[in-house]
């Protein structure tokens, strides 16, 4: 057992003037070495995360220092010859852009619905229902992306076009719904439908569970003055559980912004700044990390990783505000 | 005064604000009308298929709604416009997952035959025949990888949860931040990680065991956050009693604490494992694909069920995406063995 | 049938001049109940509760916890219909109609009987000028002067005068008592012609028991209140009549009902006496 070491009482101590007696903990032997065991075991993880953080760092300096801040805006992708440096340009500004509109079309579509879902859940839905739905839920959520991957290519390709081209038929005059030609397969909308698809079960957990801990008395007082089950959804549990919905869309836009085999299956890669959404021009930083990867020299593999650390930045900072956004909502509500 | 109290007979009781049949059939008749509307609309306009009469059919839903607040109290009629836009919401949502599963199932079957689990496609393409080749390759790569990273994970994951909760080092806040931070790596950072390490500096090819590795570096985050919640549900008594009776923390980590939750460490561990189990990304970076059912997790690319479909949908032939859809409904299956195995091997600690 | 010897006998009957009472009550009680049942799912809760709540006046529903009294409460603004397993029989008469019948909406009956909950809730994300109104916004009517109604609404709970000068603070920022004043002006907003209070002084200190107590007293005299208390001194000082519930090893039921004094003068039930005198309770 962890023995108490109490330091002797101070002379200067008296019933008039008490002076605290220090308390240690001494930990035995047997103790001493399980602890040290598993702290070191538990600092793996912050040592791999450091590791990733300083090996991309440490590789991609360099292209950081070729290329400067060119390398998140320019848009070419060159390895030149392979063997001379100076014929290779390095660029993934059309590639974040990329990443970065599939994913706010995944988070516009995936979130009125992840809300609506989450709605229903918890105050629609009978109760026997709600158990059985729940893991349906975890088990969508399950769904390896993959799997997305391989539906959005072959089933909901050829929906996603028809879509697309009525968006464009009747709403072409918006800028980002022109097309510069009628071709709609293979749209950032379509691989943003895909990935609102898969974000949705995540955005409506963290939804449910804080609408969940909305304050029941004054929805009862709602009710009590002659409210309506939407009238207390609408003043009482939105406003209560605004940050969660806020934190949970927030995490699946980090998930969409990271994700790459469900975007690469689904998304032309064409390496042009696009925001004509329904063109089928696009791709996503993670996309061409494994689109290239395999015949990438070593030049070619630096950029790689500064493109890797780019984007692990970016998804980092994204989970972090995510999750510093909903926690506020726990600590708020008493 | 008197009291005359009615006498008790059975009194049955009663739901008087529950839907009368009056009004159920006064909200299908609603439906109905919606429906007709719908179908008039799928005439009139470009709208095609089932899916264009379901579209069709909850813009009428939402019109008639609306137009009833004109009938009947707006606090009503705006409940009722609420409620069909909630519960359409989530029928829409529905209809995409009931797809997938659907798809897989049913474009996924042609690909089964009775080798189909035992052959592995060193000998056939592709786009041959669905009564040749099979996934053995992927099914065995996929499980020897798996049970690496578990090997890997678990006992790092348990770890780490023990020293955020039991040992409270100095260092405990860091930790679970750090954790937080690693379940924000998008599953090609960390496959992009392991190949630039492993792969290149330490095996000099595509390996197993690097795989292995990418996908614990996925795991742990799950694990560990799990872990760490289970723990904290073992009440302070325990520890106090086990203390009391003179037990060092090792004793009472290893004899009292852990036990306990036991069965809420294994939900952990396989829920992490479903997580990971469908990750191709990373896969590809670090163990590659190869045809031949091999169990060499050192050295050489090594099949793997995510790298399988992907590998097998590039071939684009129709058999071919034949055994992609093959290779997705086996994935699925695995999947859902592990759930159910993690919710009925801990479904007692953990409640909804 | 339990019936209430109205406002105006001053003394309590002898049987044969009940008919009369009878009637007299029937006519002027402005809810009555017969023969309510509650359940829990399979588990019943109450049983055969048939009361009459004389217009204007105060009732207290005293008892033991856990014999049904709030659950009792709630079925009379038609609020225990919202826990997923609740099930009743009877009927609740508001008017002479019952509120249960088949087409009745539930929302405009609650906007009739209002309710003052046992922990003050005040919406935290409205100002106090706006909490006064949430009634009539939530149901949309239309309100010709709404600062008459904030002051008229706060006056008669009693918290005119503190927070005159702060409408546009926010209800969290009150104490307790003035929260729960807060809430019985809210209730009051949407003119309701019966206010069921289910335990409203139980977290409050003395000093705002007694303010509370006091505007009890003061609303009584323009709509009929019924309160349910733990605290049988504060029913024998603020009520009018009583009723006294039990459970004994099954479903609550009424044992007794009628003027306070009487109940606790000189009750007809061994276990009321017993009640009131804390032998037990």
């Amino acid at each position: 057992m962890p023995t108490q070491l109490v330091s002797d009482a101070s002379p200067d101590a008296s019933p008039d003037n008490p002076v605290g007696r220090v308390i240690a903990t001494e930990y035995g032997p047997s103790d001493k070495v399980f602890r040290g065991v598993i702290t070191s075991g538990a600092m793996v993880s912050l040592v791999v995360l450091t590791l990733i953080a300083g090996f991309l760092l440490f590789r991609g300096l360099e292209i950081f220092r070729d290329f400067g801040f060119g390398f998140i805006t320019n848009v070419v992708w060159d390895p030149g010859d392979g063997i001379d440096k100076a014929t290779a340009s390095f660029g993934i500004g059309a590639m974040l852009v990329g990443s970065v509109v599939t994913a706010v079309i995944a988070l516009v579509v995936a979130t009125p619905f992840a809300m609506g879902t989450a709605l229903f859940l918890e105050f629609y839905c009978p109760s026997w229902l709600r158990i059985f739905l729940t893991s349906v839920l975890d088990l969508v959520a399950a769904i390896p992306s993959v799997i997305y991957g391989v539906w959005g290519y072959a089933v909901f390709m050829k929906y996603g076009t028809s879509w697309g081209r009525a968006l464009n038929e009747h709403l072409g005059w918006l800028p980002f719904f022109s097309v510069p030609a009628p071709i709609f397969e293979r749209s950032p909308f379509i691989a943003g439908m895909v990935l609102a698809l898969m974000i949705v079960p995540i955005t409506t957990s963290v939804a449910r569970a804080v609408y969940s801990q909305a304050p029941r008395d004054q929805i009862d007082a709602v009710y009590a003055l002659g409210g309506s089950r939407w009238s207390g959804i609408r003043h009482i549990v939105l406003p209560f559980g605004r940050s969660g919905l806020i934190g949970g869309a927030m995490l699946g836009l980090g998930r969409a912004l990271g994700e790459t085999v469900a975007v690469y299956l689904v998304l032309n890669l064409v390496f042009r700044i696009n925001f004509e959404i329904l063109a089928s021009v696009g791709g996503n930083v993670a996309s061409l990390i494994a689109n290239k990867f395999g015949e990438a020299g070593e030049y070619e593999l630096k950029a790689l990783m500064a493109s890797g650390l780019v984007l692990f930045l970016v998804t980092l900072l994204v989970n972090f505000a995510a999750t510093a956004i909903v926690g506020r909502t726990r600590g708020t509500e008493s | 005064m008197t009291t005359t109290f009615v006498p008790d007979t059975l009194v049955k009781p009663g739901r008087p604000w529950r839907r009368t049949h009056r009004s159920t059939l006064a909200t299908l008749g609603f439906m109905a009308v919606a429906g007709l509307s719908s179908t008039g609309i799928v005439a009139v306009t470009g709208l095609a298929g089932p899916l264009g009469w379901y579209v069709g059919f909850v813009f009428s839903l939402a019109v008639l709604g609306f137009l009833g607040s004109f009938f009947r109290d707006r606090v009503v009629a705006v409940d009722l416009f609420a409620t069909v836009l909630i519960c359409t919401a989530f029928m829409t949502v529905l209809i995409p997952w009931v797809s997938i599963f659907y798809s897989v199932i049913k474009r996924g079957a042609p690909a089964f035959y009775k080798g189909y689990l035992t052959t592995d496609m060193l000998i056939t393409s592709s786009g041959e025949a669905l009564n040749l080749g099979g996934l053995s390759h992927a099914i065995v790569g996929t499980l020897l990888m798996l049970t690496i990273a578990s090997l890997i994970c678990i006992p790092l994951g348990i770890i780490a949860a023990i020293y955020i909760v039991e040992i409270k080092g100095r260092f405990a806040g860091v930790v679970r931040f750090l954790t937080q931070a690693m379940s924000g790596v998008p599953s090609i950072v960390a496959g992009l990680f392991i190949y630039a390490t492993l792969v290149i500096l330490v095996f000099h090819s595509f390996s197993g065991i690097a795989g292995a590795c990418a996908l614990a570096i996925l795991m742990l985050p799950t694990v560990t956050r799990t872990a760490e919640e289970v723990l904290k549900l073992v009440p302070d008594h325990l520890r106090a009693a086990s203390y009391a009776l003179g037990a060092s923390q090792a004793q009472t980590t290893f004899r009292v604490v852990l036990p306990s939750v036991r069965s809420g460490l294994i939900t952990a561990s396989v829920l992490g494992l479903a997580r990971v189990a469908g990750e191709t990304a990373p896969l590809l970076l670090t163990s590659g694909y190869f045809i031949k059912l091999t169990t060499n997790v050192r050295e050489g690319a090594i099949g793997s069920l995510p790298t399988y479909i992907f590998s097998t949908l590039g071939a684009g032939t129709t058999e071919a995406v034949t055994r992609a859809w093959g290779g997705a409904c086996v994935l699925l299956i695995l999947i859902l063995i592990l759930f159910i195995g993690a919710r009925s091997l801990g479904g007692r600690n953990k409640g909804r | 049938m339990i019936t209430m010897p109205t406002n105006n006998t001053s003394t309590v009957e002898t049987t044969h001049q009940e008919a009369s009472l009878v009637s007299e009550a029937a006519r002027t009680s402005a809810m009555e109940t017969r023969g309510i049942h509650a359940w829990f799912g399979k588990n019943h809760v109450l049983t055969n509760v048939s009361l009459q709540f004389p217009t204007n006046s105060v009732t207290g529903l005293i008892g033991p916890s856990g014999c049904g009294k709030s659950t009792f409460l709630r079925l009379l603004n038609r609020m225990h219909e919202f826990i997923p397993t609740a099930a009743m029989a009877g009927e609740v008469f508001l008017d002479g109609q019952d509120i249960y019948r088949p087409g009745a909406a539930a929302a405009e009956i609650r906007l009739r009987v209002g309710m003052v909950f046992q922990k003050p809730n005040p919406f935290p994300s409205m100002t106090i000028q706006q909490n006064v109104l949430a009634g009539p916004t939530l149901s949309k009517t239309k309100v010709a002067d709404k600062k008459d109604l904030v002051e008229d609404c706060l006056t008669r709970a009693g918290l005119w005068k503190e927070v005159k000068d702060r409408l546009d603070a926010y209800g969290s920022s009150l104490s307790g008592g003035q929260q729960q004043r807060l809430c019985i002006a809210r209730a009051l907003a949407v003119r309701p012609d019966v206010l069921l209070m289910d335990e409203p002084c139980s977290a409050l200190d003395p000093g705002s028991t007694l303010r509370i107590e006091e505007t009890i007293h003061e609303l009584s005299e323009s709509m009929t209140i019924v309160i349910v208390t733990h605290n049988m001194q504060q029913a024998a000082r603020v009520s009018d009549y009583c009723a006294f519930f039990l459970s004994e090893d099954g479903p609550g039921h009424l044992v007794e009902a009628g003027l306070t004094s009487m109940i606790f003068s000189n009750p007809s039930d061994q276990r009321t006496a017993d009640y009131v005198q804390g032998r037990f309770g």
